[in-house]
């Protein structure tokens, strides 16, 4: 999806390129002037938002005073770190984080090729049409709409799950206080949200599969079936594997606005829910501890920079053309 | 050999009807729970529970809401003006961008493209970005602070830039630049027209964002009158006192104010013009997306 070439393009002739090297960046600056001022509002938005914020990482190794700023705060070394798996959160919010990830990227592909095959099967236009717009529905909503269905649907007064285990005699359950039923809850609503959203990337793919290998399928008697065993599938390997690579190199970053649009502060569902992204907003709005917050953020960033780089490195491996630099 | 060859295609049929009718009904239950509940007695739901149907229509949820309107219109305000503004500036920021970084004669496109594909690789995380925001830059309680930070997104100007060098040939520019036209008169005149449908897609996704934000104004801001309606929404559902605040303003209440109901009624008013939207606009997405998949 998101692929970028680097390096210049490799036709350019040696004395060309010598006369480049002659006139640099400044001669450029010159000429193309009206083309740089047009990129230079995005360059200075990157400057200060992204690349000002890396500088910051520092703050991770302080401790953080307000009003001192940047280099008036005084360095602690790694004693942040420290004390965050001292109170063993960061094993704990690691595991999570990782693990519903997991099972996003297992299930919500799952689903999604599953959808994109069978619309693909379906001849009649207008229920294709109608059944993809719904499906799509979800994902143009915000989360906390997502947070009001959870409540309408699992608060213990008037929570529409408990009205039908009371129809059928059944025992009311306090599911806003039972930890084991949250990984199951929170992983429906992720894949309700993306199923659409996903279903359509696939679904580009499947649609403009070569006709003509179908055909002589069909010729050689293969079921429907079959010819999506063994002709769908393996033509969809390729999009699969990159968007699950890219998927395994974001395994760090979680869905903060899914997990605390659902969760929020109900401090009885942390152990079961709590993720890197959940706790590091807490620790700095909440519980207002700079220290906790900056280093686990800084181990998030960290550590997912290392992961997006290992991923990339197996990806040129794989078909260099799907290589993210 | 015939025969099963059928099955076979019926078999699929079925399972395809099956599963795309099961998933679609599964993707509407919710929605279907929150209008209905917006639309029950508010005794009904303390005594019956929520349901898939009113079983005792009521509106007396949106009436809670619009006896005293001001607050809910302020937040659809202040919604509505960082979409606006946020969706206009950022649609030109990104295909300026996209039109330079495709132009084959600009040397340096490489270069500032991973300038700014990098932030999406590493960055500095949520709480130096917050100190920047609100110590150095001093943006608490501006409006600022809900429009800037979602204006340029690297996925948008990458899908962008291959979007038009996909759309615009080459030799269009070219001859252009014979006639003696100024690069951004090239950039207004020609490229923007040619890719009006990839400036669609990247208009929608900058006003889903917009609209459907709530994060900033956690954030960022303090003062309830420039919460984002989505943050609105979100103190009405998570406190009663947003509610009591609601109905009565200034005044204490008398303790029988529909709250489950009034709850859903803000859900519902908060989502309406997304749903309202969406039937037509969701095409030009879809389209754009295709694009970008196989494209990008």
């Amino acid at each position: 999806m998101e692929t970028i070439s680097a390096g210049a393009a490799g036709t350019q002739t040696k004395e060309i390129r010598t006369r480049h090297r002659r006139k640099g960046l400044l001669y450029d600056l010159r000429k193309n002037r009206i083309m740089w001022l047009m990129v230079f509002p995005v360059l200075v938005y990157f400057l200060i938002n992204s690349y000002l914020p890396m500088v910051g990482v520092y703050f991770a190794f302080t401790k953080f005073d307000f009003n001192s700023g940047l280099f008036g705060s005084p360095f602690v070394g790694f004693e942040n770190f420290r004390m965050l798996i001292k109170l063993g959160a960061l094993e704990k919010i690691t595991i999570n984080t990782v693990a519903y990830n997991l099972v996003f990227i297992g299930l919500g592909n799952a689903f999604a090729v599953t959808a994109a095959i069978l619309l693909n099967e379906i001849a009649g236009k207008f229920f294709k049409r109608i059944t993809q717009t719904v499906m799509f529905l979800p994902y143009f909503v915000s989360f906390v709409l997502l947070g009001s269905m959870a409540y309408s649907f699992f608060n213990y007064d008037s929570g529409f799950v408990n009205t039908v285990l009371q129809w059928f005699g059944m025992e009311r359950q306090d599911i806003y206080n039972t930890p084991a039923y949250w990984p199951f809850i929170i992983t429906f609503f992720y894949i309700w949200k993306n199923l659409g959203y996903s279903t359509i990337i696939y679904l580009a793919t499947v649609v403009n599969i070569n006709q003509d290998y179908y055909e002589a399928a069909e010729l050689d008697g293969a079921s429907a079936w079959q010819k999506i065993w063994s002709i769908t599938l393996p033509l969809l390997k390729p999009t699969f594997i990159i968007l699950l690579l890219f998927a395994v190199g974001h395994i760090m970053k979680g869905q903060f606005d899914l997990f605390y649009q659902l969760v929020g502060a109900n401090g009885m569902l942390f152990n079961a829910t709590d993720i890197i992204d959940t706790y590091v907003y807490r620790s700095l709005k909440v519980t207002f501890d700079m220290g906790l917050a900056n280093a686990a953020g800084l181990y998030q960033s960290f550590f997912g920079f290392v992961l997006i780089m290992i991923v990339n490195f197996i990806i040129k491996k794989i078909n260099r053309d799907y290589a993210l630099f | 050999m015939g025969s099963s060859a059928l099955s076979a295609r019926s078999s699929i049929k079925w399972t395809a009807y099956i599963f795309i009718t099961v998933a679609s009904i599964l993707c509407l239950v919710p929605f279907l729970l929150v209008l209905s509940g917006s639309l029950t007695a508010n005794d009904s739901i303390v005594s019956e529970g929520y349901n898939l149907l009113p079983g005792d229509w009521s509106l007396e949820g949106y009436r809670t809401i619009f006896h005293n309107p001001d607050k809910v219109l302020r937040a659809y305000g202040v919604t509505g003006l960082t979409t606006l503004t946020g969706t206009l500036l950022g649609m030109f920021m990104i295909t300026m961008t996209g039109y330079v970084l495709q132009r084959k004669d600009f040397k340096y496109r490489n270069a500032v493209s991973f300038f700014i594909y990098f932030t999406t690789l590493f960055g500095g995380g949520l709480v130096p970005w917050y100190i920047l925001v609100t110590k150095y830059l001093r943006l608490t309680d501006s409006l600022w602070a809900l429009i800037l930070p979602g204006l340029l997104s690297p996925f948008l100007i990458i899908l962008m830039r291959s979007f038009m060098s996909s759309m615009i040939p080459d030799e269009v520019i070219e001859s252009a630049k014979i006639d003696g036209a100024g690069d951004f008169l090239i950039y207004w005149r020609i490229t923007l027209p040619i890719s009006l449908p990839g400036l669609a897609t990247i208009g929608l996704f900058l006003t889903l964002h917009y609209w459907n934000d709530w994060y900033l104004s956690s954030l960022f801001i303090n003062n309830p009158d420039k919460y984002q309606l989505q943050y609105y929404l979100y103190n009405v559902i998570n406190n009663a006192k947003a509610i009591q605040d609601l109905a009565i303003s200034g005044v204490t209440l008398n303790a029988n104010l529909p709250m489950e109901t009034t709850k859903m009624a803000m859900s519902i008013i908060a989502v309406g013009p997304i749903l309202f939207l969406y039937p037509f606009v969701q095409r030009y997405f879809v389209k754009g997306l295709t694009i970008g998949a196989v494209k990008g």
